[in-house]
């Protein structure tokens, strides 16, 4: 099989005469080529398959890199995953979109990961129902402990990489990477109110976080 | 839990919270929330969460050597 160089733009995109700008094209005709890009990388085009990794590749490694906070981890994750789209591409049958399909792939082989490292998480259903314990508390506290003005970047970080691992799983995709519930649902196979409220919890978790952590400051 | 939901208390509502927002509702516009500051604040902290989450954790590229692996295990695999 030769070696070949992803491109880093997506088909078709040549920039017209020189030009800096890169060509704009109507939505149809974008979509239309990357599904003659994914239908080659179906039938074994090795050139497809490098293209459909160009077009990819940022968003899952990204996802990757927020759920175990490890570059060096990430890019094996990303390589296992692309991997095992290598091997299951012909099995796309188009019944969700193909980037939800191969998130929710990725999602597998980090939950895969996160198992090996010895969390008790066997499945994407385990990861999206914590235990009562890993639930957030009510909050009845006094409203002069709200997170009013602007939160503090890394503290918030910090927090979502403790949150157990379904919420932060839920929270990244939806608030940090902007898929919709009906998407999430599709990638978790899990119902859209189960997105929405698994999301509310983990938010309230965050909340508890950033308020102990506000507490703490004010105490010292 | 009291049957008017203009009458409850911020437990009978945040224990039926995740509900209300799985369902679909628009949770600011419960009755209780209209009359209640703790509540509220509480909504709104979610609120400048969920706004703050679009400023974390910039996405990254992979640096090219995961391709060449990448590659390299397909061929691995192909022979």
């Amino acid at each position: 099989m030769p070696n070949s160089t992803p491109p880093t733009h997506s088909p078709n995109r040549n920039l017209p005469n020189g030009g800096t700008e890169p060509a704009r094209k109507a939505p149809d005709s974008d979509a239309a080529a990357a599904a003659d890009v994914l239908a080659l990388a179906q039938a074994g085009d090795h050139h497809a398959f490098a293209q459909l990794y160009a077009l990819h590749k940022r968003r899952i490694y990204s996802l990757c890199l927020r759920m175990v906070g490890n570059a060096a981890e990430a890019e094996d994750l990303t390589q296992e995953a692309f991997l095992q789209l290598h091997r299951k591409i012909a099995t796309f049958r188009g019944d969700s979109a193909f980037s939800t399909w191969l998130h929710r792939l990725a999602i597998n082989v980090v939950l895969m990961q996160l198992r090996k490292k010895g969390l008790s998480l066997i499945s994407l259903d385990e990861a999206m129902e914590p235990t009562p314990e890993e639930g957030p508390s009510r909050s009845f506290g006094a409203p002069d402990l709200a997170l009013t003005g602007a939160i503090d970047r890394l503290a918030l970080e910090r927090a979502v990489a403790d949150l157990p691992t379904g919420y932060r799983l839920i929270f990244i995709l939806h608030d940090v990477e902007g898929f919709e519930h009906n998407e999430i649902a599709s990638m978790l196979n899990c119902s859209i109110g189960n997105s929405k409220s698994q999301l509310h919890k983990a938010r309230l978790k965050l909340r508890d976080a950033m308020r102990a952590q506000k507490r703490s400051e004010e105490q010292s | 839990m009291t049957g008017d939901p203009g009458n409850m208390s911020c437990e009978e509502f945040q224990a039926q919270l995740s509900e209300l927002i799985g369902s679909g509702e628009d949770a600011a516009a419960h009755p209780h929330v209209q009359s209640c500051e703790r509540c509220r604040a509480l909504l709104s902290d979610l609120q400048t969460i969920a706004e703050a989450a679009r400023q974390l954790f910039p996405s990254a590229e992979p640096p090219d050597e995961v391709w060449t692996q990448i590659e390299s295990a397909i061929n691995r695999e192909g022979k």
